[in-house]
């Protein structure tokens, strides 16, 4: 097909409902002769209303709390009348432009959008070298431009540096090899119990000896939990993942005499500059280099620290893409049944794959430890492994900059909630928008798989090419084939 | 011999409510192929509504007859739990049908960290006790050890729980086999192509399917809420996996198998807690799932996969 018309297939092809709000899509189908008529239109909000109120009834309009003498009742009916009436105008505005119009308005700004795109074939490369610029003179760029907050913001860069290594990682894993892994955060686990138990017993073990040999104990640990599953694809594949993921940090839980148990680990040694520790006074970082002490210098290394690793994690991964294990791992993805019959070792490639994502884990999982300084089995639930599942795939399997760009997204923009302190003036002072966090991530990540399932960035560049180089677009893309 | 029979007693009341929301996983994998990972968050869905219906009836309406408040209780907690199971599934996989294979298990996530917090933030994140509702049992041996007395209980509890499995139990195998929608469903999963070219309306199966398994762990939750007495927002991760651990180790697709499976997890779960040690009962379940997952990959009653090229 040709290169100009990649848009068109998608929005027939796909199922209407790509970009609503996440309640109001409960109607049925509409019938094909009212579909545009207001009729219908309103019809078919006060269905989505009405599903809303049944939903919510138990939830929105009524509250259990405890109180003395058993559970005690609040109804709050005005809640559930708001959402109820949130959700009818909602739906039947979105009915009114876009679902139930012969020219809906997102059609009109998809094409804008994918014309630009088209425009602009190197956008993604220029755009992960702008990135890449910012990240390395961010930590200056927040102390020159936003004094006073700096911290703030290079703890959220350091956050979100520390989620695109782990994507990073679990890509080779997910996206290159297509083994789904949804146990991840045992090897983040690994890596940072390495170094803080190794750190406890042996006083001379700092960060930076402990990285190797955490990365190391990590990978050794992929190979264990890879071996058993090599038989496995898919679905079982994860849930299997998972099961390792979770007995680990159940086992993390209950040994209290060796890992603390609940308690954790505390006082975990902060990473040195060539022996400098970032103290005040005499032999600190900043005395040698004769600069005014300042908090900010340890966290400007940390940032510094986990933008080399990711660095290291990008360019092994692209560097392997290039050699026979990495095309071994792509054709692995796409059918592995044709892999074998041509001679591919599947065992060695799944394992390596399995090894190195997990190797990378355990080098993000001992800088989580110096960073926080503690960790405890709380920090490596299931729940951490969807969000890194959750990034690499809404990034686009496979896609570098994709997980960059979703990282971005979906850890600065949860952490943006916290600062909206100006919604509780109209929410009442007991609004609290940080535990809606995970409410919204779950949205987010439901509402972005409909409306893009191969990911934000979704073409895919063969690394081997024949003759001429094609971009296939997420449309091209055999679905349901491969992985 | 007195302790092992109770464990065994303990074992099937445990194992019945896995088996309830194991069934929800088998037949949502038997009809398209996906791991429903939000059908744990349903379970919990279910025990919440009946917590509040069974709240209402009691302070509000002032009901105190025990049976007719727990089937009043139960039929609500069907019903508004089968919306919550057409929902999930109509916002969530319905969209993703026919994309490729993590798409719909990436939306089963964020739809269980959805159901998880949705319930956290309406419903708080303090867990729920209620007083013990259905107390007394029968005794049906005695003996004597060398630590005294022991009496094996069979609670009213445990008889009602085994008795409402046992029925649902019998009534959904007759929906299956005799019933126009169970053919439409067996078709379904057989080829959906082929179905829909007969003229079975394979997206209202589908629909129904998520909808029966919801109401079924609904009856779990109900369950749940009356044997333990407490509920938080968290017990359908745990409840979840243990039940796809028990529809897999029956032969995932298999609606005896998933019963079976999960007879089977419940009374492991429960010896191993009675002879060996209470804190790692969650990993035997885990292991288990490891385990024949590796060695047995179509379970116990399951049809072996034939891998095509």
């Amino acid at each position: 097909m040709a290169a100009g018309t990649p848009t068109a297939p998608t929005a027939s092809n796909r199922p209407q409902g790509a970009q609503r709000a996440l309640e109001e899509r409960g109607d049925m189908p509409p019938a094909a002769d009212h579909r545009t008529s207001m009729a219908g239109s309103l019809r078919d909000a006060a269905t989505a209303a009405f599903l809303v109120f049944v939903l919510g009834f138990f939830f929105l309009g009524v509250r259990s709390d405890i109180a003395p003498g058993g559970l005690t009742l609040t109804f709050r009916w005005g809640l559930l009348a708001i959402a109820v009436a949130i959700v009818f105008g909602a739906r039947l505005l979105l009915n009114i432009f876009v679902f139930r119009t012969a020219r809906p308005l997102t059609q009109r700004m998809g094409g804008a959008i994918s014309a630009q795109g088209r425009a602009f074939p190197n956008l993604g490369k220029w755009l992960g070298r702008a990135l890449f610029a910012f990240a390395v003179i961010l930590p200056f760029f927040f102390t020159y431009f936003f004094p006073g907050r700096e911290r703030q913001y290079i703890d959220l860069a350091i956050l979100i540096m520390t989620y695109i290594m782990l994507g990073w990682g679990l890509n080779i894993v997910v996206g290159l090899a297509g083994l789904l892994d949804l146990g991840y955060v045992a090897f983040y686990a690994v890596g940072a119990y390495s170094f803080a138990l190794l750190a406890q017993h042996f006083e001379f073990i700092g960060f930076w000896t402990a990285l190797p040999l955490a990365g190391l104990l990590a990978a050794f640990w992929g190979i264990i939990l890879g071996f058993p599953v090599l038989r496995l694809r898919g679905d079982y594949l994860a849930i299997v993942t998972l099961a390792f993921g979770e007995i680990i940090r159940v086992v993390l839980l209950n040994w209290y005499e060796f890992t603390g148990g609940p308690d954790g680990i505390s006082g975990i040694p902060k990473p040195t500059f060539f022996g400098l520790e970032f103290v005040r006074g005499e032999g600190g970082f900043a005395d040698f280099f004769g600069i005014p002490f300042h908090n900010i210098h340890r966290f400007i290394y940390l940032y510094y620290i986990i933008f080399i690793l990711a660095i290291i994690t990008n360019l092994v991964t692209l560097r392997l893409r290039k050699m026979p294990v990495g095309r071994a791992w792509e054709a692995l993805r796409e059918d592995e049944i044709a892999c074998r019959s041509l001679g591919i070792n599947t065992t060695n490639t799944k394992l390596t794959a399995f090894a190195l994502g997990a190797m990378f884990g355990g080098f993000a999982g001992s800088f989580f430890a110096t960073r926080q300084g503690f960790i405890s089995p709380e920090s490596f639930t299931f729940l951490e492994s969807a969000i890194i599942l959750a990034i690499v795939v809404l990034g686009g399997l496979g896609s570098q900059i994709g997980v960059v760009i979703s990282s971005i997204v979906m850890i600065g923009g949860i952490e943006l909630l916290r600062n909206l302190g100006f919604l509780s003036q109209i929410f009442g002072p007991n609004f609290e928008p940080t535990q809606y966090r995970m409410l919204i991530f779950g949205i987010a990540m439901v509402l972005i798989m409909v409306w893009k399932p191969r990911g934000l960035v979704s073409t895919r560049e063969p690394t081997a090419v024949l003759k001429e180089k094609k971009r296939i677009g997420a449309d091209m893309v055999a679905q349901g084939e491969g992985h | 011999m007195e302790y092992f029979v109770q464990q065994l007693i303990n074992g099937l009341t445990l194992g019945s409510i896995y088996g309830l929301i194991a069934i929800g996983y088998t037949m949502v994998y038997g009809i398209i192929g996906m791991i429903n990972f939000a059908h744990g968050d349903i379970f919990m869905i279910g025990s919440f509504i009946a917590l509040a219906t069974f709240l209402i009836l009691t302070t509000v309406f002032g009901f105190v007859f025990l049976p007719v408040v727990l089937l009043i209780v139960l039929i609500v907690a069907m019903l508004f739990t089968s919306a919550w199971g057409w929902t999930v599934e109509r916002l969530a996989y319905r969209p993703l049908r026919g994309s490729f294979r993590l798409a719909p298990l990436i939306t089963a996530i964020g739809m269980s960290i959805v159901l998880q917090n949705f319930v956290q933030v309406t419903q708080g994140a303090r867990n729920k006790p209620i007083p013990p509702q259905i107390q007394g049992g029968i005794t049906i041996m005695e003996g004597m050890t060398e630590n005294g007395r022991i009496a094996v209980q069979l609670s009213y509890m445990q008889m009602i729980i085994i008795a409402t499995t046992v029925l649902l139990m019998i009534g959904f195998t007759l929906l299956i086999t005799k019933t126009p929608l169970g053919r439409a469903q067996r078709a379904c999963e057989q080829d959906r192509k082929m179905a829909a070219l007969l003229g079975v309306n394979v997206d209202r199966t589908i629909s129904l399917t998520f909808v029966m398994g919801a109401a079924l762990a609904s009856v779990a939750g109900l369950m749940f809420l009356l044997l333990y007495g407490v509920i938080d927002f968290y017990i359908g991760f745990l409840a979840g996996v243990k039940a796809f651990t028990a529809a897999v180790l029956g032969g995932i697709g298999s609606l005896p198998g998933a019963m079976l499976g999960g007879l089977l997890i419940g009374l492991i779960e429960v010896f191993w807690s009675g002879y060996f040690t209470i804190e790692y009962k969650d990993v035997a379940a885990f292991s288990i799932l490891a385990i024949v997952l590796i060695f047995m990959p179509s379970g116990l009653l399951g049809k072996p996969e034939v891998e095509k090229v």
